[in-house]
């Protein structure tokens, strides 16, 4: 009987073994290459120095590659059990946020548990995506579309999408809602719905300008559509940023030469405009090597869900580059003046801790359901609970 | 893959995955194309862009020169100065800032006031001064808690500073800001926060060669504007140094004999028109003008009856008195109109028409010649004199000594004085010159102003025998002597010079008017002319009385000419002491002390000073 157990073990590490082995590594390779970028930019914004930044945001990737590969090697099945109870908590902790909430940058938006501080927020665009997905697993192609359908997963969406407009965190929640459409839109949503929605909300932009959007949010439009009006006020961020990827150039000035950077004449150059850093002092040629292995990334997941069995983890998968992709065009866009300055991190690149997690966390989903790309599961398991 | 209804949502799935790629691609592309058009296109303006952010152009406040005496005493140099400038632009709230930094450096409310109404006046970029003159721990305390303060910047600039005080504030004069006016002459210099300018004195004469060329740095700075390095520099030109010819010895035994009282000394090499000595007393200190003048002290300066903000040596005009008197003797003798050997009778007071002229004397002096009545000032042989002359004839032999006229001194200020004529008087006065006025000005009173310089030239164009020298102070600029012209011959006769010295030093040392300050060093004696200058028509009431009784200001003024020695004189001397009673009494024993220092030091004969070279850089202020 010991030898046995010996045996069971032996045939766990080797599943287990069997599973890393399978890995996507090139993608963990890719991730990892885009993460040293960001290392490089932080150790260049720091003044040439690992302190304060690059130090810890590299000790940070270390305990999320960790993280990512533990997730990747969980049975995609258990995340598919798992995906309403982690909806369901991050729904509470979102709420809970409104009441004690710390506020940080004029937005509520952490709240702390024991040491930890977590956003909710965070955490909601993980588990928005496991929760539709498994939610849309159950339904048809041909059902998506009835209203018996679209509205809960419709309020899958805007139930936190809402509460994190409140909190209020605009960028968090345009991800929210444009992903969780993403993927209803991926189940096979109608054109015929598709089509008038999109006309409606283009015809309510005006309407929201005048009744949702709050002050500084309508200041950042104002000042995104002509940002020279006050060059040393609110234009600042877009016109400063501008100026330091144009004088990059073809191949920049060189790492550790931003003088724009170096000199503070970029705010948030850690966090929000490190991409502008990148153009900076590697010029054209080093943001396209960015977008390179972005798309890279990209690449690999989207084959990943095109080589997925079951329709959560494909849609997990795409859940996962959606979101991913949203925050590069949103970063990108922002950094290069062609919308307005929102909160929003270049994944993988940016200076922060729980967007690298967050970021780590889907990615170990996406290696998850790689890993398990053969696992069928019933289209009814979705009706259970 | 049994169920068909899976295959086709795979299908479906598949399809929207490639619409939904093929957009990303799209936006990928749009992205990239940004890229291309802000890094490739538009670069050269965005690299300008940058450059402008993070190069500023700063000036270099060149060192001032300093000023020596002829010996190289130090009388104006540069102390290092501890200043904190605020750059409003950068400090957005200012008076948080400022109450900052009122907690690390004395600053009152008032001061705070004052510093908002400049920094509202002047441009936002450009440094307004906050405080100078700062000890080193409070000027380490700002620099420490700088990265705190927006806006807040230190540098050390040049503070300007007169270790003798009011000894020569009249000579140098004094440095401070400038005005909006001067900034339109020069604007880039003169912009610097607390760049300061001659106001007056040799500070003012010679501000171009004292204040140098300004050096420019290329400073990058950050988004704060605060300097990280420099990137290159063009050093500029220091001020030159400039050479007086005042040798303060002199300068200061004439301020010590004028304590107390308002009067003023100058001396003079004969031979070349050098100023030794030039005082007028009382005195202010500068240093108080370098910064801003407390309005007590400008209050007070501006209400004392000895007037100490007036350079009196050169703005003060006085009748000359009987120190004229060789002037008319030497036109008398010039018009041919008298010998020294003629005679005149004195009875005490002379009748002109309806008119009496006193001779000082009472009882009269009897019979004068020229020597005797230069020796005891007899006032009835130079009515005479005056009137066989002509006041044509004195008028011309008065401008040949330098009367009614300015010199161009290194002092700005001067005053002309008036040498009256009969066409001043028609023009003046619209009257007609009569034999009174002739009188009058025979005695060195009437409308004849000169001022202490004028009295002094005159003194030294007599002593050189009839050589026109021209007064100056300074020697020489960047150790580089002036290149002065040869004074040129006034056409004297000797012989008639001869007489007018040999009454001079009849006057000091053969008992004349001045006998009690015969000077008794070999081969220094002095020979001079006492002079009693009235302020106020006498009234029968004050004649004859003790002239300690009579009001201060009512006094008369006392004056005394000489020079030294009586052959081949060297140095001329005029004490003016105003109110200070006759000449003999209050003038003459000043110029003894003071000719008595001057014999002992000799200062003609002393080597040339030549200053020290000095460096280039001095204190950063932004252009």
């Amino acid at each position: 009987m010991p030898l046995n157990d010996t045996y069971g073990s032996t045939g766990r590490e080797r599943r287990l073994m069997g599973k890393l082995r399978a890995l996507n590594w090139t993608l963990v390779a890719l991730i990892t290459a885009v993460c040293c970028i960001g290392f490089a930019l932080l150790y260049s914004v720091a003044g040439m120095s690992f302190e304060p930044w690059a130090d810890r945001q590299m000790v940070r990737f270390g305990v999320g590659l960790v993280l990512m590969i533990g997730i990747a090697l969980i049975d995609v099945r258990w995340w598919f059990q798992l995906a309403y109870p982690i909806y369901g908590l991050s729904l509470l902790l979102l709420v809970a946020v409104e009441f004690v909430g710390r506020t940080g940058k004029g937005a509520e938006r952490w709240i702390d548990i024991g040491p930890l501080q977590l956003q909710p927020s965070e955490l909601m665009k993980i588990a928005l995506i496991l929760a539709l997905s498994r939610f849309l697993h159950g339904v048809l192609v041909d059902d998506v579309s009835r209203p018996t359908r679209l509205i809960p997963a419709l309020l899958l969406i805007g139930l936190p999408a809402g509460l994190v407009l409140l909190q209020p965190n605009l960028g968090t929640a345009m991800i929210l809602i444009v992903g969780g459409c993403g993927l209803i839109f991926l189940a096979g949503l109608s054109w015929k719905i598709i089509l008038p929605v999109v006309a409606l909300i283009a015809a309510a932009v005006p309407v929201g300008w005048e009744f949702v959007l709050k002050d500084y949010q309508k200041q950042r439009v104002y000042t995104f559509l002509d940002p020279e009006s006050d060059p040393l006020g609110a234009g600042y961020n877009i016109t400063q940023s501008k100026i330091a990827l144009g004088s990059g150039g073809l191949f920049g000035k060189g790492f550790g030469e931003g003088t724009q950077s170096r000199l503070n004449f970029l705010p948030e150059k850690q966090t929000d405009f490190i991409f502008t850093v990148l153009g900076e002092e590697f010029g054209l040629f080093g943001l396209l090597i960015l977008m390179g292995l972005y798309t890279a990334i990209l690449w690999n997941g989207v084959a990943i869900a095109l080589d997925t069995r079951s329709q959560f983890g494909r849609l997990v998968a795409m859940g996962v580059c959606l979101n991913f992709l949203l925050y590069i065009l949103i970063n990108t866009s922002m950094s290069m003046g062609l919308i307005p300055v929102v909160g929003i991190p270049l994944p993988l690149v940016s200076y922060g801790g729980t967007a690298l997690l967050t970021v780590l966390f889907g990615f170990g989903l996406l290696l998850s359901v790689q890993v398990h790309r053969a696992v069928d599961i019933p289209r009814s398991a979705a009706a259970l609970i | 893959m049994s169920d068909g209804r899976e295959s086709v949502r795979y299908r479906a799935f598949s399809r929207r995955t490639a619409i939904l790629s093929s957009g990303t691609l799209g936006l990928f592309t749009l992205l990239t194309g940004r890229m291309f058009q802000l890094s490739v296109l538009q670069r050269e303006q965005f690299a300008m862009l940058a450059e402008d952010n993070r190069v500023n152009l700063q000036l270099i406040a060149p060192h001032r020169g300093r000023v020596y005496d002829r010996m190289g005493t130090e009388l104006a140099n540069t102390t290092p100065n501890n200043r904190v400038l605020l750059v409003p632009e950068q400090a957005k709230d200012l008076r948080a800032v400022l109450g900052q930094l009122s907690q690390l450096i004395p600053l009152s409310p008032q001061r705070i006031e004052r510093i908002l109404r400049d920094a509202l006046r002047s441009k936002a970029f450009n440094p307004v001064l906050v405080a100078e003159g700062l000890r080193w721990e409070e000027f380490a305390r700002v620099n420490i808690n700088a990265p705190d303060l927006p806006g807040v910047e230190t540098d050390q600039g040049e503070l300007r500073s007169y270790p003798f005080g009011s000894w020569l504030s009249h000579v140098l004069g004094y440095v401070a800001g400038v005005t909006d006016k001067d900034i339109e002459k020069e604007p880039e210099l003169l912009s610097l926060p607390g760049f300061r300018i001659g106001r007056s004195g040799v500070e003012k004469a010679a501000d171009d060669a004292l204040r140098g060329k300004a050096g420019a740095a290329r400073v990058e700075v950050n988004a704060h504007g605060r300097v990280i390095r420099e990137l290159g520099k063009r050093e500029g030109t220091p001020g030159q140094d400039v050479v007086l010819s005042l040798d303060m010895e002199v300068q200061k035994i004439a301020q010590e004999k004028l304590a107390g009282q308002s009067g003023s000394v100058v001396v003079m090499d004969v031979n070349t028109g050098e100023i030794i000595s030039i005082v007028s007393a009382p005195g202010f200190d500068p240093n108080a003008f370098t910064g801003t003048v407390s309005s007590a002290i400008w209050k007070q300066l501006n209400e004392d009856e000895l007037k100490p903000l007036l350079n009196k040596a050169i703005t003060g005009m006085y009748p000359p008195g009987s120190t004229y008197k060789p002037v008319i003797a030497l036109a008398a003798l010039a018009s041919g109109a008298m010998t020294p050997r003629d005679r005149v009778h004195c009875t005490g007071s002379r009748v002109l028409g309806n008119h009496v002229f006193h001779c000082w004397k009472r009882g009269g002096h009897g019979s004068m010649d020229m020597h005797l009545a230069i020796k005891n000032s007899c006032d009835s042989y130079f009515y005479e004199c005056a009137r066989r002359a002509g006041i044509d004839a004195i008028a011309a032999m008065s401008h040949k000594f330098g009367l009614g006229q300015t010199y161009g001194l290194e002092i700005p200020g001067e005053k002309a004085g008036l040498m009256p004529d009969p066409a001043w008087k028609k023009r003046a006065r619209n009257d007609v010159w009569r034999d009174g006025d002739t009188f009058n000005v025979g005695i060195g009173q009437g409308a004849v102003l000169t001022t202490p310089l004028q009295l002094c030239v005159m003194a030294a164009r007599l002593a050189n025998g009839g050589k026109a020298i021209i007064p100056h102070v300074i020697r020489s600029f960047g150790g580089v002597d002036r290149q002065l012209a040869v004074p040129t011959d006034m056409g004297l006769n000797p012989e008639h010079v001869a007489v007018v010295h040999s009454g001079m030093d009849a006057v000091t040392n053969q008992g004349g008017t001045g006998a009690r300050s015969h000077i008794d060093i070999d081969g220094f004696d002095m020979a001079g002319k006492t002079g009693t200058a009235q302020v106020r028509k006498l009234t029968a009431g004050l004649r004859g009385r003790n002239s300690d009784s009579i009001p201060w200001k009512f006094r008369d003024h006392g004056l005394f000419i000489a020079f030294a020695p009586v052959v081949a004189p060297r140095y001329a001397i005029s004490v003016v002491v105003e109110h200070g009673g006759g000449g003999s009494k209050a003038a003459a024993p000043i110029a003894k002390e003071v000719m008595t220092v001057v014999a002992q030091r000799d200062p003609a004969r002393q080597k040339l000073f030549v200053p020290p070279m000095r460096t280039a850089s001095g204190p950063v202020g932004k252009a």
